[in-house]
């Protein structure tokens, strides 16, 4: 009986070396909540200047594209509007990261490692070209395909990421895809799919793996 | 019936080293001081074990430089891939014949 004891005991110590080591599991449920609540305030902002702007400019309903023809000041409305997402970005980013930092400390992971640079590339990557893509979609004035194409290209880089960090990461990244394609075919509703995908659905995942990992080890703590 | 012990591998038979097999086995290579962390142990002790795991051509090390500082990398062999394996299918066993 001992032998086999000792022989779980080695098997649970092998697959969490092999966890720890190849995967950054430090990044903290709190991280997806704070990026949720960042995405949410930046697109209640921007939902505000958009009426805003409907209220002050008339513009038109384009039956045949599905899309507003936009008339004077809409560069100014635009140039607004993305400056707010860059805003909301590094919001979520320092927000997540600050929380992230606080969990790898506490479980004394350094936050720079080479798991966390492996993820940190995968995760860059397509997000950059992505990020690439949309710059031009905006330069060529197709407004409608930004929501969709920033879920699209962020579930990618959550599915890549997934095999570099905890593994739940994959299905928030189809969540994302999911909208993201949804949203394709729904274009004028892109502020509320990313509301929806960028906010609400990282606020569940947040919580879902605060409550799965955290604090768990809060109270097995204190016991 | 065979004494299921006698399948698992003696050079195995530390936390230490099973640690290093196990993080070996899943990175293409990692370096003394990743290990040293990872593993949590001084450096005199990795060094003692990593010694042993070379002695039997498990691990096959790599010395670099990285500017002037020494970098060096570790890697699984085959030999010490196929080793991990049957002492992983051994453990496998000993837990079965708990039933």
């Amino acid at each position: 009986m001992a032998h086999q004891n000792q022989s779980l005991q080695d098997l649970q110590h092998i697959k969490n070396m092999m966890e720890r080591s190849s995967r950054f599991i430090s990044l903290s449920g709190l991280s997806g909540i704070s990026a949720g609540l960042c995405a949410l305030l930046g697109a209640s902002i921007a939902h505000s200047k958009i009426s805003l702007y409907h209220h002050e400019h008339s513009t038109l309903f384009n039956e045949d594209r599905g899309t507003y023809i936009f008339r004077t000041g809409v560069y100014s409305l635009i140039n607004e509007l993305v400056l707010i997402a860059l805003l909301t970005f590094v919001a979520a980013f320092i927000s997540s990261f600050l929380f992230t930092y606080l969990r790898s400390k506490k479980a004394g992971i350094p936050l720079w490692g080479s798991t966390s640079i492996r993820l940190f590339w995968n995760t860059i990557i397509p997000l950059f070209a992505g990020g690439l893509f949309l710059l031009r979609c905006l330069q060529f004035g197709q407004y409608e395909l930004i929501a969709p194409g920033c879920l699209i290209f962020y579930g990618l880089a959550l599915v890549n990421a997934s095999k570099y960090t905890l593994g739940e990461v994959r299905y928030l990244g189809y969540g994302q895809l999911i909208l993201g394609i949804i949203n394709l075919w729904m274009v004028g509703y892109g502020l509320y799919f990313w509301a929806i995908g960028f906010g609400i659905l990282h606020i569940i995942y947040g919580l879902l793996m605060w409550f799965k990992y955290e604090r768990a080890s809060i109270t097995s703590k204190n016991e | 019936m065979n004494n299921p012990i006698q399948n698992l591998n003696k050079v195995f038979d530390s936390r230490v080293r099973l640690g290093i097999m196990s993080t070996l086995m899943v990175n293409d290579e990692i370096n003394f001081n990743d290990l040293k962390q990872l593993i949590d142990v001084t450096d005199g002790n990795l060094a003692s074990h990593m010694k042993s795991l070379e002695d039997s051509a498990y691990v096959k090390v790599n010395k670099g430089f990285i500017g002037r500082k020494t970098n060096t990398t570790y890697a699984v062999t085959k030999a010490g891939q196929k080793a991990f394996q049957q002492h992983l299918d051994a453990l496998e066993k000993m837990i079965k014949t708990m039933k």
